[in-house]
């Protein structure tokens, strides 16, 4: 007997030992998504005769015979549940992937005794990766952002995403939410060693396993190297990776790829394949791979060393000799993962044009493409790269880590291919934050004032340079930039160790040495006897002030607005004798403290983004991009940016995005461009239609397009309009689309500020931090969409603060990552997260549409640092690393003693 | 068919609940042998061949348990229960499928019904194929982290908590470096009110159960003396969750508040 399937029955018996997960999506119910494939994250929820389960971990025969609901099977018809109508109103949602699981719970707990009260409870089996949940928060409450705003006022107000109506009802579609008929399957073996040579792969074995399609080598893969960083520039970063190499540094590395009729018979011919290899030395630790002598993990990097940098402004040594004050220590940021909650992965075939095409969840279709196209020596134009909805990326998906090894599938067997990676390869074999190492000198006059700042930073790269060179550099500019300082310098590296590689995330390189200089600048304070804000103020950049890094101007980064001065006033008049946590019993003690940042609008060189927009019938119109959605939510802005141009209604704009095939070349979406680059592109092009509609209107009414004004579904002269219909229809006749494209080259840059306030409890007993108050001041300039930027902040926050509390990926002496479960890594709950108050700044900048800034990677840098503040001042100690864990904590302030200036309750 | 003894074959696995076998891949599992096909009742207050108390079924889901309503002669066992089931990191919707069974089977320090089986001195009802029986202490049950005293084709078929034990006054305390994470310390007391023994019994801060008993009330410094020195011959866990020497810390002060929880609710 088949389960039924939201009334229908299933297609098929489920197989023996079959998750209920796959069984449901192998028919087709994609709506239920795979988060962690341990029971943990609460993706796949499911109701099985009405009782909520997660189905990943759910045995499917036992849904024989039982009535099973889906999130696609929840609405009444065309009728939503009450749920998914909160979650709509409440846009409590940003990638959309964890949603479904969490509708499904919410709908569930009518029948949960007490659960609907407690929320930490009720949900902590559901994770969030996006929001810091304050929006779901808001969802179950009931309360309603979206707003409706009337033709020509979009921007500035609360619209909900594009999207929002399928990501609630399990209709969006992600990466592998398709149906790909005679697909094949991947798995591959990876590294049991950190650094190894491979002498033998034996086959045999594994080709004789019956569905056994390929067994896929070094020998079998191009040889060219490249750097699975994608960038604009081309050569941006180090070309040290080869498709499948003949050499292994860090254990998980991919040695073989199987390719099978099922994902049973891969995962049996991955056994099969027998490897000899010979092992190398190796180095797991920076001090290891920077020791004299140390072996060399690539031939061409002397030292280990995967890029350098370092300069001087004015004379540092003559800073500290002038100062009153200095301060010295050394800070240490560990391994973190994006841990977005779709895994990476990636489908290919052959199309009848012969065309290869890849559909990853990737940030960046196009970079893809391009890489993909040099590594295997072919035309670009013989591949098609899209994405579809993609389950979060925050930088993780900035890089092509399964792309290559599904196109090598597909050129070999010529069948369609998928390679989903698992929540435990996730873990051990894609990516990570870089873990610095930094060490501060400060030095201060005795009112504050700055006269040396001195970084000597050390970031671990792992086993392949990646984005490693690039966060260094970007990890070290705005940081110092910001302090107005007539002495700097600056000594990096980036090195190589046989470890899982590092790449971009969130914040890229910034939030790792603003902790430790944000932390310094506290300690000036403290040594100075002055205020932390003093200190800040009188040392910051203001306005006009050029950006001075001792490693050089970047000729297109100006300050184009400013907003640094009202978000420390936004912060200061929002917290100003803050007494949060005043009733807490003895022996918590209180405390608070601040942090700044500030972060280019845009990737240095250029960044291109895309756009082209047509009328279609019915006066509706079509809004093609190159970028992809996220959670970046840039969709929703693109949207009401073209709808306000076009005179329009939003759902009169169908969007189309993340395809090579739609638009010119398009960077993507990274290094927080969405809105500054990718929206002013959707201006350009909405406005160039526009243009285009008035000049047709003008020759159709005969009169001068001055006089004319583009209205909801017409252009009127005076008394007189004509439709947008009969417009396509004149445009028709002689021959001639209406469309516009639009392109932004992301030439200059702007800055963007953020301000992270914290009031703390500490226990020093336990080591327990309680976060009481979270206040986040953001210079946006004009915010297109204040519910969804709000949104961004918030997310930005949760996510550093789990860098900061609770975060932290562990690698053993020998390499291999001993954290690859969920439930090892912990990520913010709907317990941990803070709600954190967002303020803005009322800026306007020059550069991006509407006046706008970027405002999504930048609120997570300055978190730890304010976390780490507010510490400082609870306890009277410092805390130099990551991730503030309760064991943690409490050795460290054993170890310093009893506390000295910490202020005890009340 | 689950029980047939005849046919216990290399590559056999019990099947409870699922939620830890199916959490990640088993190599070498050919077949999976459905033990809550077998109908056992869940819960059952009664007489067992003399033996007083309460019998929990391997198969008895955690949502289950925590929906019992026990009898008032047992007058802490509902909110032990509680706290033992919010121990769990897991969500309400595992308690569903997961059973309380499979939780001592997969033998974790932080196995919150481990916790809740030591704190009643339970004893794990083990049978072979051929029916054969016996009874197991719950701190020998669970041998070393993830592996459990059964032998291959043995399958736990309950626990047992008996009368006398759940007559007693229970305390419980935990720690966990995360809000309402899993537990790196795990303490329950248990007083025997007529006798005034007491009993403390450490998990999730040790590979296994750790148990000290004293024959009445004792000092609070000397009854932590007494829990540091035996965990500390068996050694701290040590793993993710928590420093050893913080588990220790935290460990010894639930001890002390244990202790005092229970000679308050004695009075």
């Amino acid at each position: 007997m088949t389960p039924t399937v939201n009334g229908r029955p299933g297609a098929h018996l489920p197989a023996p030992g079959q998750c209920l997960r796959t069984y449901l999506r192998d028919n087709g119910w994609f709506g239920v998504k795979k988060g962690c494939d341990a029971g943990d994250c609460g993706a796949c929820t499911v109701h099985v005769d009405g009782v909520p389960v997660h189905s990943c971990v759910f045995p499917a025969v036992r849904a024989s015979g039982r009535a099973v609901t889906t999130i696609e099977g929840l609405a009444r018809g065309n009728d939503l549940h009450p749920a998914q109508e909160r979650f709509l109103a409440a846009q409590g949602f940003q990638c959309g992937y964890c949603t479904a699981g969490f509708v499904m719970t919410a709908a569930a707990l009518d029948h949960a005794e007490g659960l609907a009260d407690d929320r930490p409870h009720a949900f902590k089996g559901n994770l969030c990766r996006c929001t810091g949940y304050r929006s779901i928060e808001d969802a179950l409450a009931g309360n309603s952002h979206v707003e409706h705003p009337a033709t020509g006022n979009a921007v500035g107000s609360n619209v909900g995403a594009p999207a929002g109506r399928d990501v609630v009802t399990g209709a969006a579609r992600f990466t592998f939410d398709v149906d790909l008929p005679d697909v094949t399957h991947l798995k591959v073996v990876r590294s049991p060693l950190p650094h190894a040579r491979i002498t033998r792969i034996d086959v045999t074995q594994a080709l004789a396993v019956p569905g056994v399609l390929a067994v896929l080598t070094h020998r079998d893969a191009p040889d060219r190297r490249f750097s699975t960083a994608l960038h604009e520039h081309f050569d941006d970063d180090p070309a040290d990776t080869c498709v499948l190499d003949d050499v292994v540094r860090f254990v998980g590395q991919r040695v073989a790829v199987v390719v099978a009729e099922t994902e049973a018979a891969a995962e049996e011919g991955v056994r099969r394949v027998r490897v000899t290899y010979e092992p190398l030395p190796a180095v797991t630790d920076v001090r290891a791979a920077t020791a004299s002598g140390a072996p060399l993990l690539h031939d061409d990097r002397p030292d280990n060393v995967a890029g350098e940098l370092g300069g001087e402004v004015g004379d540092v040594v003559r800073g500290l000799a002038e100062a009153d004050f200095v301060y010295e220590e050394t800070y240490q940021t560990q391994r973190v993962q994006h841990m977005a909650l779709e895994t990476h992965g990636a489908l290919g075939w052959i199309a009848p044009d012969g065309r290869v095409t890849i559909r990853a969840s990737t940030q960046t279709p196009f970079l893809t493409r391009r890489r993909l196209a040099h590594v295997f020596d072919i035309p670009p134009e013989r591949l098609r790269v899209v994405a579809g909805r993609v389950g979060g990326g925050f930088g993780g998906k900035q890089e092509m880590l399964v792309e290559d090894i599904v196109l090598l599938a597909v050129l070999a067997t010529g069948r369609p291919a998928r390679w989903e990676l698992t929540r435990e390869e996730q873990f051990v074999a894609t990516t990570t934050r870089h873990p610095f190492t930094v060490r501060v000198r400060l030095g201060a006059k005795r009112d504050g004032t700055l006269t040396a700042m001195c970084l000597n930073v050390v970031a671990d790269t792992g086993a392949y340079g990646n984005h490693g060179p690039a966060v260094l550099a970007h990890g070290c500019a705005e940081s110092m930039a910001i302090y107005r300082c007539a002495n700097k310098r600056v000594a990096g590296r980036t090195v190589y160790t046989n470890t899982m590689p590092a790449g971009a995330f969130r914040g890229y390189g910034l939030g790792q040495v603003m902790f430790a200089v944000e932390s310094a600048i506290d300690e000036i304070a403290h040594g100075l006897g002055l205020d932390p804000v003093t200190v800040r103020r009188r040392n910051v950049v203001g306005p006009e002030d050029p950006l001075v890094t001792p490693i050089g101007h970047a000729e297109d980064l100006s300050i184009r607005s400013y907003g640094l001065d009202q978000c420390l006033d936004l912060v200061h008049g929002a917290v100003d004798g803050d007494t949060t946590g005043s009733d807490l019993p003895s022996g918590w003690r209180l405390g608070e403290g601040l942090a700044i940042g500030m972060i280019a609008t845009g990737p240095p060189g250029g960044h291109h983004g895309r756009a082209a927009i047509r009328l279609t019938t019915n006066g509706r119109f079509q809004l093609d991009t190159g970028i992809a959605e996220f959670g970046n939510g840039s969709t929703t802005v693109h949207r009401q940016i073209a709808a306000d141009v076009l005179a329009t209604e939003l759902d009169l704009i169908g969007i189309r995005q993340s395809d090579t095939d739609l638009v010119e070349h398009d960077t993507g979406a990274f290094a927080s461009t969405g809105t500054v680059v990718g929206g002013l592109a959707v201006f350009r092009a909405a406005t160039r239609l526009r243009q285009r509609l008035l000049t047709l209107a003008a020759t159709c009414l005969d009169v001068g397009p001055d006089e004319c004004e583009l209205v909801l579904g017409a252009v009127r002269a005076g008394d007189r309009e004509i439709s947008l219909r009969a417009l396509q229809e004149a445009a028709d006749r002689v021959g001639d689309g209406v469309e516009a494209s639009g392109h932004a080259d992301g030439a200059e840059r702007s800055v963007a500020f953020n301000v992270q306030w914290f009031r703390v409890a500490v226990d020093v007993v336990t080591g327990e931090i309680r976060i009481l108050r979270s206040v986040h001041a953001a210079d946006a300039g004009t915010v297109l969409n204040p519910v969804q930027c709000r949104g961004q902040v918030e997310g930005g926050v949760a996510q550093a603060v789990g860098t900061t509390l609770t975060e932290n990926l562990l690698i053993d002496g020998n390499g291999r990552v001993t954290t690859s479960v969920v439930r090892d890594y912990r990520i913010p709950t709907f317990a941990d997260a803070p709600r954190t108050e967002v303020l803005f700044a009322d800026t306007a900048d020059p550069l991006g549409p509407h006046a706008a800034k970027s405002m999504s990677e930048s609120p997570f840098n300055p978190v730890a640092a304010a976390l780490g503040n507010a510490v400082r001042d609870a306890t009277g100690v410092r805390l130099t690393a990551l991730p503030l864990t309760r064991d943690r904590v409490w050795a460290r302030i054993r170890h310093v003693g009893s506390t000295t200036d910490g202020s005890d309750r009340a | 068919m689950p029980g047939d003894e005849t046919d216990w074959r290399p590559g056999d696995c019990w099947l409870a609940g699922g939620t830890v076998l199916f959490s990640r891949p088993q190599q070498g599992v050919r077949r999976l042998r459905d033990l809550t096909v077998l109908g056992w009742p869940s819960l059952a207050a009664a007489d067992d061949e003399g033996r007083p108390g309460l019998d929990i079924a391997a198969t008895c889901t955690v949502a289950t348990l925590a929906r019992y309503r026990p009898p008032a002669r047992w007058p802490d066992l509902a909110e032990a229960i509680r706290r033992c089931c919010d121990a769990f990191l897991s969500s309400w919707k595992i308690w569903n499928v997961a059973t309380v069974g499979g939780n001592l089977c997969a033998a974790l320090p932080a196995g919150p019904m481990i916790s809740l089986a030591a704190a009643f001195d339970a004893r794990c009802d083990v049978r072979r194929l051929s029916g054969e029986r016996r009874l197991v202490p719950v701190d020998a049950f669970v041998v070393e982290p993830g592996v459990a005293a059964l032998q291959p084709g043995e399958y736990l078929r309950a626990i047992h908590l008996p009368e006398r034990e759940l007559t007693g006054r229970i305390a419980v305390r935990r720690a966990s470096l995360h809000p309402l994470g899993r537990s790196a310390a795990f303490v329950t007391g248990h007083l025997d009110v007529e006798s005034g023994r007491l009993r403390l019994t450490v998990t999730a801060a040790t590979p296994r159960p750790v148990t000290v008993s004293v024959p009445a009330p004792t000092a609070a410094a000397s009854l932590v003396d007494m829990v540091d020195a035996q965990v500390s011959a068996e050694g701290w866990h040590d793993d993710v969750h928590g420093l050893p020497a913080w588990r220790r810390h935290m460990t010894l002060r639930l001890v002390e508040q244990v202790r005092a929880d229970l000679l308050g609710a004695a009075r």
